[in-house]
């Protein structure tokens, strides 16, 4: 009863409120073990896609880049360069107009 | 030749090796790094996630996402990318309540090192810096020596809705799956920054979690707030989250809670804690999460030269939840709609609804008030008279005055996207 009404109190009149402890018992938190799915998968395309399997994977899996609408190709040269120079990418420069080239191809338009 | 390089693969996949920390474990980045690199030579496809497709409603393609149970502690997500993970919420989890269960609450990570094992006995939370006393915290030491608070209040992607911008821009192409609203329940940041007891002349608090980038030279995911808001007594560090602990993808064991604000802010995994006496000047709060300081953070596409600013404040939203684009009526006859709203920073005053692509409004009723920073469930009923088409809308007001605006915004991240809503209908 008492518990009822104190999350009455809490959650009808007040947005933050703290709950004496001996009203609510403390909760249990568990230590937790989970498996995240490897997100191996490679982009498509065979060897047109050699260099962006080799210099994009180790950071994220394909799906989101292949989610993106069209863009154009300053736009996709600008997410390359930004993902070298800020994400600090280890790719190589002479894998970038391969890299640009496979996206334009896949997800460009004019 | 293909299995020979499949098996190479999963060898090395079975061969990883976690690097224990006291707290967490973790692949260790070279591991991964080098595994990738056999990953890129080999002919491996992707792992089949689900045999369900969803179609999220943008103007141009790509649409389709997969339905996905793959991931731990999670139930159906519509799929945006495994690794590191971002996945939406299903549009019809939000008809069934105002708070969204936590296994179909939406999940965004920004680096790929998360750590996948946490022993909430080693764990600590580090609070640092500009204080009298630094501490090191167990989660033992702040459930129990420090009051417990709750608190309903909306976590929104600062890109939530980004796949409706037009023209499209780069970055998540969620639809509005990227929200989500819980009953947290923890203790006040105010409380842990007054065990630490702040110096004079602190300004910002910095927030760091557990997940590292894979390349250790990238920019670690930090952010911060203000001192004054840091101790506003509102902002919390949560341990629970609809009355459970959180799942490992949400932020377990901790996570920062910054009511009202965009979910840049709650750190996830939240390990450190830092008070600092100068402006933070990180790259994820100078260059990542900014916006257009102009009214809607809204520019015209190519604009250049406009001053920018963090991120911050959430805006009022509203949506239809039992009804999308090419719903069918019977004219004439009485239908109940329904949805959810949110003001934003503060309470919903009102929700109104327009059965004439936005001519006039009438008044929608609204559910319980669970807190102003959460949900609140709307419903009314409309009988379309007229054969045809017919333009339903949503706007809600909140409890500052602010409404939702009737045109899009507009900036290059694809950021605060609040305008009315329309869903197309038919009578027939």
């Amino acid at each position: 009863m008492l518990k009822g009404l104190a999350a009455i109190g809490c959650f009808g009149t007040a947005l933050l409120c703290s709950t004496p402890a001996w009203v609510q018992d403390l909760p249990v938190i568990k230590s937790t073990t989970v498996e995240l799915p490897a997100g191996d998968a490679l982009f498509p395309g065979g060897s047109s896609a050699e260099a962006i399997n080799n210099n994009c994977l180790a950071c994220h899996s394909p799906d989101m880049v292949l989610n993106q609408p069209p863009l154009p190709k300053a736009a996709w040269e600008a997410v390359v360069h930004k993902m070298i120079n800020v994400y600090k990418a280890p790719i190589g420069e002479a894998d970038v107009p391969a890299i640009v080239s496979y996206l334009v191809k896949t997800k460009g338009k004019d | 030749m293909r299995n020979d390089k499949e098996d190479a693969l999963s060898q090395s996949l079975r061969n990883l090796h976690p690097v224990r920390s006291a707290a967490t474990q973790r692949p260790s980045r070279r591991t991964v790094l080098q595994n990738i690199g056999i990953a890129g030579l080999s002919l491996a496809v992707s792992p089949a996630f689900a045999d369900e497709m969803v179609k999220l409603p943008f103007a141009s393609g790509p649409r389709e996402r997969p339905i996905t149970h793959a991931f731990p502690q999670k139930g159906d997500m519509i799929l945006q990318r495994v690794r590191p993970p971002l996945l939406e919420t299903p549009l019809d989890v939000f008809d069934r309540g105002v708070f969204t269960p936590n296994d179909q609450f939406y999940v965004r990570w920004h680096w790929a090192e998360i750590p996948n094992s946490v022993d909430v006995n080693a764990f600590r939370l580090a609070v640092r810096g500009h204080v009298d006393r630094t501490l090191s915290l167990s989660i033992t030491d702040i459930l129990r020596d420090l009051p417990r608070v709750e608190l309903a209040a909306v976590n929104q992607c600062s890109g939530n809705s980004r796949g409706f911008f037009s023209p499209r821009v780069p970055g998540a192409q969620w639809a509005n799956g990227a929200m989500g609203n819980a009953k947290w329940a923890g203790v006040r940041l105010k409380d842990v920054l007054d065990r630490a007891g702040v110096k004079a002349g602190a300004v910002q608090v910095r927030f760091k979690g557990l997940d590292e980038p894979v390349v250790p030279e990238a920019p670690t995911f930090r952010k911060s707030l203000a001192i004054d808001h840091a101790r506003d007594g509102e902002v919390m560090i949560a341990y629970a989250m609809n009355g459970e602990q959180l799942p490992l993808l949400n932020g377990f064991p901790l996570r920062l809670i910054v009511p009202g604000w965009y979910s840049t802010y709650w750190i996830k995994m939240l390990s450190d804690i830092e008070v600092l006496d100068k402006p933070d000047d990180n790259y994820w709060m100078t260059v990542a999460y900014t916006i257009p300081d102009t009214p809607h953070a809204s520019i015209a596409p190519g604009q250049s030269g406009v001053k920018m600013v963090p991120i911050n404040r959430m805006v009022p939203r509203s949506f239809f939840t039992n009804i999308t684009d090419g719903a069918s009526f019977t004219a004439g006859t009485r239908v109940p709609l329904r949805g959810i709203a949110f003001g934003g920073d503060t309470g919903v005053a009102k929700v109104e609804f327009s059965s004439d692509g936005g001519k006039s409004w009438q008044p929608a009723r609204l559910g319980d008030d669970f807190g102003k920073y959460g949900f609140r469930q709307w419903q009314t009923d409309v009988a379309l008279a007229d054969k045809g088409d017919h333009a339903l809308m949503v706007r809600c007001t909140n409890s500052a005055g602010e409404v939702q605006p009737d045109t899009p915004n507009w900036n290059g991240s694809g950021f605060m996207r609040n305008v009315i809503e329309t869903v197309q209908v038919k009578a027939v």
